[in-house]
């Protein structure tokens, strides 16, 4: 089952810097949802996902999964980087047993991960050091490693971002398909607004300096999307408008359109758009 | 190749004939430049032996020559007589490299994770590495209770340095990433020592070791020249004192061959404990 996250209130401060570095962040994710994280860089995405992974400590708040607060990392909640980041030492199997080892798990070890590695393709390459894969296929190494442990969530920073396009959109749908035939709550960065519009429940737009949520974006469109429908393309539109948009003095956010780009206050106050969100959700799980 | 398999086909001897010359040249490539070295040394030692021998003042060491060396050194192999002080020595060193490993990488891991722990040991490090392990001889005569145990004092502190400062610079240079991936992955310490840190440090430990090897080597001779009445350093000591210069000439040809397996077993080592992929 995918986990339920809050973000309470947090604000971070590095050590040294005089400016937060996020500031009263508040964010929900209902337990497998898919949660984009966009913004310029630096705004402090990675920061943020660092916290909801337990790597890092929030100065003021604090992220509960479950209801528990997040105080370590866990297997239960895994975390993806740009760079598969594999031990080179160790074979495709090994790399993605590793998660089970730790966790003292080696009996059914075998079964599972000769499962996982065919749901990622990678069944003839078991055996073979990883080293002499691909970009592509070391992060679907990546990935089946990430699986293993059966996480409730998945945290994804910039997983695709150094990989061809063919590949990179091949992947999107796959960890999409994953994450929704598990239920597994999903919460990626990413500066690519095609990735999020085509991997995302939700989009959260951050504006930096200090790094708060400015906006949201709810992506009403059923699964698998066909990136070339009408929807898919206005919904990219009004996202890289509103993208944009934190480059220049932010917009009143009482001009734009209520009922899909609305502040984390508004979106706190108005029931509506709380049931939006649920009753997109509802409706790509039927499908 | 393609090529070579059609001719193969027609000509039956040139089948045999196209391997065995092909080897024959890889062996060839092989061995010439080295073959060239030993040559050369061979005829440094024999002008030095030739020199020697028509010196007025030098002629009494003449048996240090190539001829009266190599004659002494099949002499120690066929009786049998060489294998004691090897023996002896090896010991000495075994020990000596093992306490070494055992104190230089727990502490070579914690310098190089420790930045902290880095900074404090630096002075008093660098101070006692710079003494020479020799200078402890007194010392040591006084704290062990035997002369091997001296001895292997002695090696263990002049070996402990490399292997210490090649660890923590493998440490350091381990890719953060792989930390937090193990942790992220919930890898406990051990964990991380285990699966993570050692075989990433491995190829630089190794490395560590073989320098390590090649001082230890260089201590175990001069340090058994004192007290002790076995090992290779013992020999070449008791040579000279009977005036047997062939034999101790033969005595260094034997440390100069163990210690150059010594230091081809580590390169082995190092090779196989890389992660990296050939080629
Ligand atoms: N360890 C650190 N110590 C001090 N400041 C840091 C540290 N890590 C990040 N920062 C600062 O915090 C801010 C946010 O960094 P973060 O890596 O979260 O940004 P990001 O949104 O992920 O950017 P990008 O899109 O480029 O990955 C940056 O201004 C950065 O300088
Ligand atoms: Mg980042």
């Amino acid at each position: 089952m995918g986990a339920a996250i809050s973000i309470d209130c947090i604000t971070h401060h590095y050590p040294g810097q005089e400016q937060p570095t996020l500031r009263d962040i508040r964010v929900n994710v209902s337990p497998g949802e898919t949660v984009a994280l966009i913004g310029q860089s630096g705004c402090g995405k990675s920061t943020l996902l660092h916290m909801l992974a337990g790597l890092l400590l929030p100065s003021e708040g604090c992220v509960r999964i479950n209801g528990h607060q997040v105080i370590k990392p866990s297997p239960r909640w895994n975390m993806m980087f740009q760079k598969p980041s594999l031990y080179p030492w160790m074979t495709v199997r090994k790399n993605a047993s590793l998660g089970l080892i730790f966790q003292g798990r080696k009996k059914a070890m075998q079964g599972r991960i000769d499962e996982l590695l065919e749901t990622v393709g990678l069944t003839d390459k078991a055996e073979v050091n990883v080293q002499s894969l691909s970009g592509g296929q070391q992060q679907r190494v990546a990935l089946a490693r990430s699986l293993a442990t059966d996480p409730e969530l998945l945290l994804l920073d910039e997983p695709f971002s150094a990989l061809d396009a063919f590949t990179r959109v091949a992947l999107q749908d796959e960890v999409t398909r994953l994450a929704r035939a598990r239920g597994i709550s999903v919460v990626f960065v990413t500066h690519d607004i095609e990735e999020a519009v085509a991997m995302a429940d939700r989009v959260l737009v951050m504006g930096s300096n200090p790094g708060t949520i400015t906006a949201e974006l709810c992506v009403d469109i059923d699964h698998p999307r066909d990136r070339n429908s009408q929807a898919f393309v206005d919904l990219k539109a009004e996202l890289m408008g509103h993208f944009g948009a934190t480059r220049t003095p932010p917009a009143d956010p009482q001009q734009t359109d209520e009922s899909r780009i609305t502040t984390p206050e508004a979106a706190a106050q108005s029931p509506t758009a709380k049931a939006v969100a649920g009753e997109s959700r509802k409706r790509a799980r039927a499908a | 190749m393609n090529r070579e398999a059609t001719l193969n086909e027609p000509n039956p001897a040139l089948a045999l004939l196209l391997p065995l010359l092909r080897f024959g040249d890889q062996v060839r490539r092989r061995v010439q430049y080295p073959a060239l070295g030993i040559a050369g040394l061979f005829a440094l030692w024999y002008w030095g032996g030739w020199a020697i021998a028509n010196n007025e003042d030098t002629m009494a060491f003449a048996s240090f020559a190539p001829g009266p060396t190599l004659a002494a050194f099949w002499d120690l192999v066929v009786s049998g007589n060489v294998w004691k002080p090897i023996e002896s020595s090896l010991y000495r060193v075994g020990w000596g490299l093992f306490y070494a490993i055992a104190i230089g990488v727990p502490m070579g891991v914690m310098i190089g994770y420790f930045l902290t722990l880095k900074q404090v040991t630096h002075v008093p490090f660098q101070f006692l590495r710079m003494i020479s392990p020799l200078a402890w001889m007194p010392i040591a005569v006084l704290a062990f209770a035997t002369w091997d145990g001296a001895i292997i004092f002695l090696i263990a502190i002049a070996a402990v340095w490399p292997i210490t400062y090649a660890t923590a610079h493998g440490v350091q240079r381990i890719d953060p990433m792989w930390l937090k991936v193990g942790s992220n992955l919930g890898a406990n310490p051990f964990h991380t020592l285990r699966y993570i840190v050692m075989p990433a440090i491995a190829q630089d430990v190794f490395a560590g070791i073989r320098l390590a090897v090649g001082v230890a080597w260089i201590v175990l001779v001069p340090a058994e020249y004192l007290g002790v009445t076995s090992g290779l350093g013992y020999a070449i000591n008791d040579a000279r004192d009977t005036l047997e210069y062939d034999k101790l000439a033969a005595f260094v040809l034997v440390i100069g061959i163990i210690g150059y397996m010594l230091d081809a077993i580590c390169v082995r080592l190092i090779k196989r404990s890389s992660y990296h992929a050939e080629g």
